[in-house]
């Protein structure tokens, strides 16, 4: 693998691990909490219509972020480019980043659906949102520390982004 | 569903069915006499199958069982429209309709339909934009307005309808993907973002519905006629959404020169 390969393509590295991760999380979400478990409502009738909207266009997102999140990756294992510390950081920061909105925002603000209903709900929201929390965490350091080698790789001198 | 509306009567039908098989036997005379032409390109048989199989998923919903159950049942309502408004499009499409004339035609015969296309009435309706606001627009004026209650009642809105959901969704899949030749193209950013935009609208429509009551219809028989609206918009769509990031993906490989397929 070329070092300056992967150097020069770090961005890309980091936005195809952001796209695939956002739109993983995206996928779960509708395969285990939706089909699966059946524990989310395609339609609580408590939704605001912005809510509505929003989850539109986040659905409709998740799924060219999974497909073009791939297609960066195999774009990027072509020019010899692919680099997994960013991949990764970028894939935790992406669907933590997501998950956090969905517990958040989605759920709690524009109320698109609960996690679970019939059950005290705050259990369930610690443990989604805090999932969520650490997912932002680790994938900031994996993030800062390929960042690190990269400064490395480029003889010190500052990322010119 | 009450049981005075009209449904196609079967002259209609077989009108239908006939011009279905006119157009399967057109494709497969012309395939098989370009095919004889030794200067021109093999045409391969897929094509043939998938322009079969598109006609006959736009057939179902006109004529047969699955035609007539439709007028009693939402959720068959709802698969007929994924059939004639997605599936049979995306098949069609992928069967490269137009190229086939094209090389069937005589040269002169071939330049006046390529000056059709490229006509820019023609770029017009291949806009996404345009494309997506008759395909997703429409599908909001038919089930979020009186309109689909008046097409129960009303046989010649009942056709002009389901013409306009195949034609709107044939034009929104070969405004997205490029199979046949595309005299006016718009970058791969700019059409994964309308994109994105329509199939969000498409989604939130069929939220809407899902909460919606359809007078003749049971509460449940809409709410799952909803939701096949959207996983199996999601479905037919995602086949697209590969197709367009395949091309993207093939027109930056590196070592080639940007392909006319894209003015990004």
């Amino acid at each position: 693998m070329s070092t300056d390969q992967r150097y020069s393509h770090r961005k890309k590295n980091l936005w195809a691990g952001i796209l695939f991760g956002l739109g993983f999380v995206a996928f779960i979400d509708e395969t285990i909490f939706h089909q699966l478990l059946h524990w989310h409502k395609f339609y609580d009738k408590s939704t605001t219509s912005i809510g509505l909207i929003s989850d539109g266009l986040f659905h409709a997102f998740s799924w060219f972020a999974t497909v073009g999140g791939l297609y960066l990756v195999a774009d990027l294992m072509r020019r010899g480019a692919f680099w997994h510390k960013m991949f990764w950081g970028g894939k935790l920061l992406g669907g933590g980043g997501f998950q956090l909105y969905d517990g958040t925002i989605q759920h709690k603000l524009m109320r698109i659906h609960q996690i679970r209903y019939d059950v005290n709900i705050l259990p369930y929201d610690l443990i989604w949102n805090g999932t969520a929390i650490i997912m932002i965490i680790a994938g900031l350091l994996l993030v800062r520390s390929a960042r690190k080698e990269s400064m490395r790789l480029n003889g010190g001198a500052p990322l010119v982004s | 569903m009450s049981h005075d509306q009209p449904y196609l009567p079967p002259l209609l039908q077989l009108i239908v069915v006939m011009s279905a098989l006119a157009g399967a036997a057109g494709y497969l005379v012309l395939m098989i006499r370009t095919n004889r032409v030794k200067r021109l390109k093999h045409w391969p048989a897929w094509r043939l199958f998938f322009c079969l199989s598109g006609i006959v998923s736009a057939m179902l919903v006109f004529a047969g069982p699955l035609a007539e159950a439709a007028h009693h049942d939402f959720r068959l309502h709802m698969a007929g429209h994924l059939l004639l408004g997605m599936l049979a499009p995306l098949l069609i499409a992928l069967s490269a309709p137009v190229t086939l004339v094209l090389r069937a035609l005589p040269v002169r015969a071939a330049k006046r339909v390529t000056r059709v296309l490229r006509h820019p009435v023609a770029g017009f309706y291949r806009n996404p934009v345009t494309a997506s606001v008759l395909n997703i627009g429409g599908l909001w004026l038919l089930y979020a307005t009186p309109l689909f209650q008046l097409m129960h009642e009303h046989l010649w809105l009942y056709l002009l309808i389901h013409i306009h959901v195949f034609a709107a969704g044939y034009l929104f899949t070969i405004s997205m993907i490029y199979i046949d030749p595309a005299p006016h193209p718009y970058s791969h950013l700019f059409r994964t973002i309308v994109f994105i935009i329509a199939l969000a609208a498409h989604g939130i429509l069929s939220k809407y519905i899902y909460a919606k009551p359809f007078p003749g219809f049971s509460a449940d028989e809409v709410r799952e006629g909803a939701m096949i609206m959207y996983y199996g918009g999601d479905l037919v769509d995602l086949i697209i959404i590969i197709l367009l990031f395949h091309s993207w993906y093939r027109t930056t490989s590196p070592g080639r020169r940007p392909a006319t397929d894209s003015i990004a």
